[in-house]
């Protein structure tokens, strides 16, 4: 196992020579995208005609299927084939795992007549149109016999229960400290269920070769979901091929594979046809999981000078009662301020709505929402600029685990920010801007996310024409992976982007965890790193060993590579002369990543300061967004461009958070009230006026070999705080549950008498 | 979505008799509210009468000094036309504050008259609604109805109608020209066209079936400026959480109730003299909430008295 220590010394992409490296090149697969030429899993062209399938949901939120009547579904126009929990296809069991390696269990469709939540499918259509599969749909008759079930989060906190193998934080005397405190802070703060919205449903395209499966599917992780149909079919991986080339967007919402994957497969087999089927945008918000609703209370004990001693953040969450999962929406406390008696935990409660998973920074998004409120609220009582609240409790090494930060520059984000905003304008008094009929005002918050670097691999070839090509079981869901890759390749091999291609969402390749935790650039960008040093020497070695060379003889260690060419000082090549003379069938090498074993003395994280400032409608509640800025520290930027485009986006979902995004359940029924994109209000063009963000200089070589860190999911951890509190410091209403709609907002105003 | 027919005639009583002809045929404008309705199995006409190449997207000044504007004329024409936008400056205020622009390209004056209401039951099969299924029962009424009606809603339905530019042309007292399925043309008042719920809240206007919009006729501009006022959960593309538009001394208001709302007390008290805001609660004192959106009651007071402070320091006028 490699150290960090191995991670120092200077590199191809950390010397950036051409300069590739950092600059905002154009997305890689832009084009492709832009002109509708870039095919997503539902538009990938099978070797033959295909039917399509379609969905029926479960209508209650739990109990059992007494009965369900296909026979109309059947005789409708065009129908192949209707499948129900009585005549689906055998499947492995929930949970089965033939292969112990296998990332993902078996996970099979329409498994029983049990039905765990709202939008749970029940049945499946395929027909030779997607219009008659839908028809026929609609026409099955299923009866249920309801049972009670648990759908109101918050009239359900008294069910909250420790998450199984977890126990609270505790690290002092948190009680008695925060009792003694000076200044206190108890507050309580609500987030609501979030769902992801990607634009792109979940789709698949299956069809069969023998007894092979190819399944073109919109999923985040390549293996995960190859696996987890191996499992689900009872048949080895290898007779999976999961392709994944293009996906429309993922925030952790595809980290998994759905019924889709599942029953596309299955039903090619029975037809002896490809079979495409998607999910609506309905089934999207029903059906697929969704960030749970947080509840969470905040105490805070401070000394007259700001300082903190004592310190609770306690997170409430829920989950689907069928499939834990915990939203540790407390942990990113635990590295942020100094402070001797601290307490942080979670509890859990077990709902029978659809199941809760990641989403665009886990624990992050929604628990910062309400530390960084607290922090504002504290800096008011105690007459505290909110910034220098927060340098006055900045750690000078990690404050739960006392490790040193591989960097931490999140003091530098607070100032560089606020001089960038013009935070110095900032009434403290709240209530105090007024333009027209607008009351104006500036919040801010800190952020923090970690950063994980996970094992990878990469393969890299090159062929006679001096062509690059690297190939990793890698996604890009919209974020820029695909030319970040291509960047890292043609800085290290000297050659141009024009010279390079990236082939990426096969499960054929050389494997990588997929895009997920913002670990993607960092893990998957040093495997292809990695693959092309390893090309590098395979090419130093091929041209001093081949006579024909004018390297033939000469030292591996003063080759340098540069402007297409391999040289020795002025003894040159073109890489494609080389290769097409001396291994005309190319040149291929396989690379590899894992952590250092030492990676985890550090605390390292990704760091960056929220600054908002917004319009509070007088009139009629209604708060608009004027101006909003961050400043972010996470590592070398690869891409000034695309990591801009990732941090501009959380802050822009953290906007939305703050105003309008949010799911409710129907007490009644167990499903979401909002289930299409007119009624979830995710922030539209008009909605963000002036938002922009930069980087700071950084390169954290405890990180990985090129210093860099993950930037995807560090934009959206405490943006919606900033604008929490630019709307108490425009106009006093200090709301603590999100989002803040009109109606709170002027519920609020008219409190105040305004 | 069922299996349907299609034809798209050229000549307006052509496309009368088709529909006449036909049981369950309907018209088709932009199709913007009725193709998403029949995706969803909400609408299911067994014909579709395709209404775009009529000779109806024309707009002329009458002669006394009104605009009649054909229903095929599309939201975006309709907002950026120089006559409206210099006479009826309401009326522009009120379309770009809907939808999206591929929403206003597509949308025609006819058809956004006709939209039917956002009520998130109405829109989910799997839910009763007395709108979609007569009988069924109302989900709302018990519901996540935080945008429900204010004003005239019943035990069978407290949804609203959607539209912002019928709240202009309410405002303005716009009216309508008609084609009968027999070919007779008739004239109403845009603020007859819909009906309240009632028990009934499945008939939502007073047309005759296959009944067919051929204009809307606006009055000359009365004096005074001209407010449309929008509140909403984000800048854009969001239905209304409610909405004023102030023509001189003429008032109405959007998003209370299962139509246009005209806002006659309000009226009558400014009329009488009194101030924006006691005129503005005047029309308010008859509203009921439901309990969940009481913060409409004295949303629209605010916005209704700013707005007519607004139009009286001469605002659009
Ligand atoms: C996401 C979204 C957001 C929206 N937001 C808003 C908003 O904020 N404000 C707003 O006002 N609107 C909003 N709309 C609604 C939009 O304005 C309407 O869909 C549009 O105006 C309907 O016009 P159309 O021509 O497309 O009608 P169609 O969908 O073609 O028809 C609607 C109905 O009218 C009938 N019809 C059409 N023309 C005639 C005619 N001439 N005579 C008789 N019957 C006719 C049709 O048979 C059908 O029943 C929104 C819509 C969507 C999808
Ligand atoms: S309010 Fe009207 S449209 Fe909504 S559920 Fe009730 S009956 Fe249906």
């Amino acid at each position: 196992m490699s150290s960090v220590k191995d991670w120092a010394a200077p590199n191809p992409v950390t010397e950036n020579r051409s300069g590739i490296i950092g600059k905002g090149v154009e997305r890689y697969e832009g084009k492709l995208k832009v002109t509708g030429t870039a095919a997503y899993a539902y538009e990938v062209e099978p070797p033959s005609a295909p039917a399509y399938g379609y969905l029926l949901a479960a209508t209650i939120a739990k109990g059992r299927i007494t009965a369900i009547d296909i026979s109309a579904a059947e005789a409708s126009p065009g129908v192949k084939l209707v499948w129900t929990h009585l005549n689906v296809p055998k499947q492995a069991r929930r949970g089965e795992r033939i292969n112990p390696r296998s990332q993902r269990p078996a996970n099979p469709a329409l498994a029983g007549d049990r039905v765990e939540f709202f939008g749970q499918p029940v049945a499946f259509v395929a027909a030779d149109t997607w219009e008659n599969a839908r028809a026929a749909a609609n026409l099955i008759r299923v009866s249920y016999a309801a049972e009670p079930a648990v759908l109101d989060f918050r009239a359900s906190l008294d069910l909250a229960e420790m998450p199984d193998g977890e126990e609270d934080v505790l690290i002092g005397d948190f009680e008695g400290a925060y009792a003694r405190a000076p200044a206190q802070i108890d507050e309580t703060y609500f987030s609501p269920l979030q769902n992801h919205v990607q634009m792109e449903p979940c789709a698949t395209t299956a069809w069969w070769e023998g007894d092979k499966v190819t399944v073109h599917t919109s999923i985040q992780m390549v293996k995960g979901g190859q696996h987890a149909l191996a499992e689900t079919l009872a048949i080895p991986s290898e007779k999976v091929h999961l392709l994944t080339r293009y996906i429309g967007g993922g925030f952790g919402g595809k980290g998994q594979a759905y019924d889709d994957l599942t029953l596309a497969a299955l039903g090619a087999r029975a037809l002896g046809q490809p079979v495409k089927l998607t999910y609506t945008r309905q089934q999207m918000f029903q059906a697929t999981i969704h960030r749970p609703a947080v509840s969470m209370r905040v105490r805070l004990g401070a000394e007259p000078d700001g300082r903190l001693n004592a310190f609770a953040v306690e997170a409430v969450t829920h989950c689907a009662r069928s499939a834990s999962f915990v939203e540790h929406a407390a942990n990113f406390s635990r590295n942020l301020y100094a402070a001797p008696n601290r307490l942080t935990g979670h509890r859990l409660v077990k709902m029978d709505i659809p199941h809760a998973g990641p989403m665009r920074a886990p624990g992050e998004a929604s628990g910062m929402l309400s530390l960084e409120c607290a922090m504002d609220e504290l800096a008011e009582k105690l007459g505290i600029d909110p910034i220098e609240l927060r340098l006055r409790n900045e750690p000078d090494v990690d404050p739960e685990t006392g490790k040193p930060f591989s960097i931490r520059q999140l003091t530098e984000c607070l100032n560089t920010g606020a001089q960038r905003f013009g935070w110095s304008r900032r009434n403290p008094k709240p209530g105090q801007v007024r333009d027209g009929r607008w009351l104006v005002g500036m919040g801010m918050a800190a952020a923090i996310r970690g950063n994980f670097l996970l094992p990878a691999k990469a393969g890299v070839r090159i062929d006679g024409t001096g062509v690059i090509t690297l190939r990793q079981g890698m996604t890009d869901i919209g974020t820029g992976t695909y030319t970040i890759l291509a960047q890292i390749t043609a800085e290290t091999m000297g050659v141009t982007m024009d010279e390079v291609k990236v082939e990426l969402g096969d499960s054929e390749f050389p494997p990588a965890p997929g895009s997920g935790g913002q670990f993607g650039a960092a893990t998957a960008g040093s495997a292809a790193f990695e693959a092309n040093m390893n090309l590098r020497r395979a090419l130093a070695e091929l041209a001093i060993g081949d006579p024909n060379s004018p390297l033939y003889g000469g030292d591996p260690t003063y080759v340098t590579f540069g402007n297409g060419n391999i040289a020795i000082e002025n003894r040159s090549e073109s890489l494609a002369t080389l290769v097409s003379r001396a291994a005309p069938d190319g040149v291929y090498v396989e690379g590899a990543i894992s952590p250092a074993a030492d990676a985890r003395d550090y605390s390292q994280h990704t760091y960056g300061g929220h600054f908002a400032e917004v319009g509070v409608d007088t009139v009629t509640g209604e708060v608009r967004m004027r101006r909003m800025f961050g400043v972010f520290a996470a590592g070398r930027i690869l891409n000034a461009k695309t990591a801009k485009s990732q941090v501009t986006g959380g802050m822009i979902w953290g906007v939305g958070t703050a105003l309008t995004e949010g799911n409710v359940v129907d007490n009644r029924y167990g499903s979401f009230i909002n289930q299409d994109m007119a009624g979830y209000l995710v922030p539209s063009h008009a909605d963000i006026v002036d938002l922009d963000a930069i980087f700071l200089e950084e390169a954290d070589d405890k990180a990985n070999p090129m210093g860099i860190k993950g930037v995807g999911e560090l934009g959206i951890c405490g943006a919606g705080a900033a604008v929490a509190n630019a709307i108490y410091n425009a106009c006093g209403v200090r709301l603590r549950d999100f989002p803040m709609t009109p109606d709170k907002v002027l519920e609020g105003l008219m409190a105040k008498g305004l | 979505m069922r299996p349907f027919t299609y034809e798209r005639p050229t000549d307006v009583a052509a496309a009368v008799k088709a529909v006449a002809a036909t049981p369950g045929a309907k018209f088709l404008a932009g199709g913007t509210n009725l193709l998403d309705l029949m995706k969803l199995d909400i609408e299911q006409p067994t014909h579709l009468v395709d209404v775009n190449r009529l000779p109806l997207a024309g707009m002329e000044d009458t002669s006394d000094g009104g605009l009649r504007i054909g229903s095929m004329v599309t939201n975006s024409h309709l907002a950026a036309d120089a006559r409206v936008r210099s006479r009826y400056s309401v009326l522009t205020q009120a379309i770009v504050s809907g939808g999206s622009g591929q929403l206003r390209n597509k949308a025609t004056a006819g058809g956004n008259l006709l939209q039917r209401t956002r009520c998130a039951y109405f829109y989910d099969p799997s839910k009763p609604c007395n709108k979609r299924l007569p009988g069924s029962g109302c989900s709302a009424l018990d519901g996540l109805n935080r945008n429900s009606a204010i004003f005239g809603a019943s035990e069978a339905c407290i949804a609203t109608h959607p539209s912002d530019m019928a709240v202009a042309l309410t405002a303005l007292g716009a009216s309508l020209e008609t084609m009968t399925a027999d070919g007779a043309t008739r004239t109403l008042a845009v603020a007859d066209l819909h009906r309240l719920p009632g028990d009934t809240p499945h008939i939502e206007t007073t047309l005759a079936a296959g009944e067919l919009i051929t204009a809307v006729v606006l009055p000359p501009a009365p004096a005074g400026g001209q407010v449309y006022r929008k509140a909403r959960d984000r800048a854009s593309y969001a239905g209304g959480l409610a909405s004023v538009a102030v023509v001189g001394s003429q008032v109405a208001f959007g998003a209370v109730a299962h139509k246009p709302w005209r806002a006659e007390k309000t009226e009558a008290a400014l009329a009488s003299g009194a101030g924006a805001v006691e005129a503005a609660h005047a029309e308010l004192a008859g509203a009921q909430d439901n309990g969940k959106n009481g913060f409409k009651i004295a949303l629209v007071a605010r916005m209704t008295a700013d707005a007519l402070a607004q139009a009286r320091e001469g605002r659009g006028a």
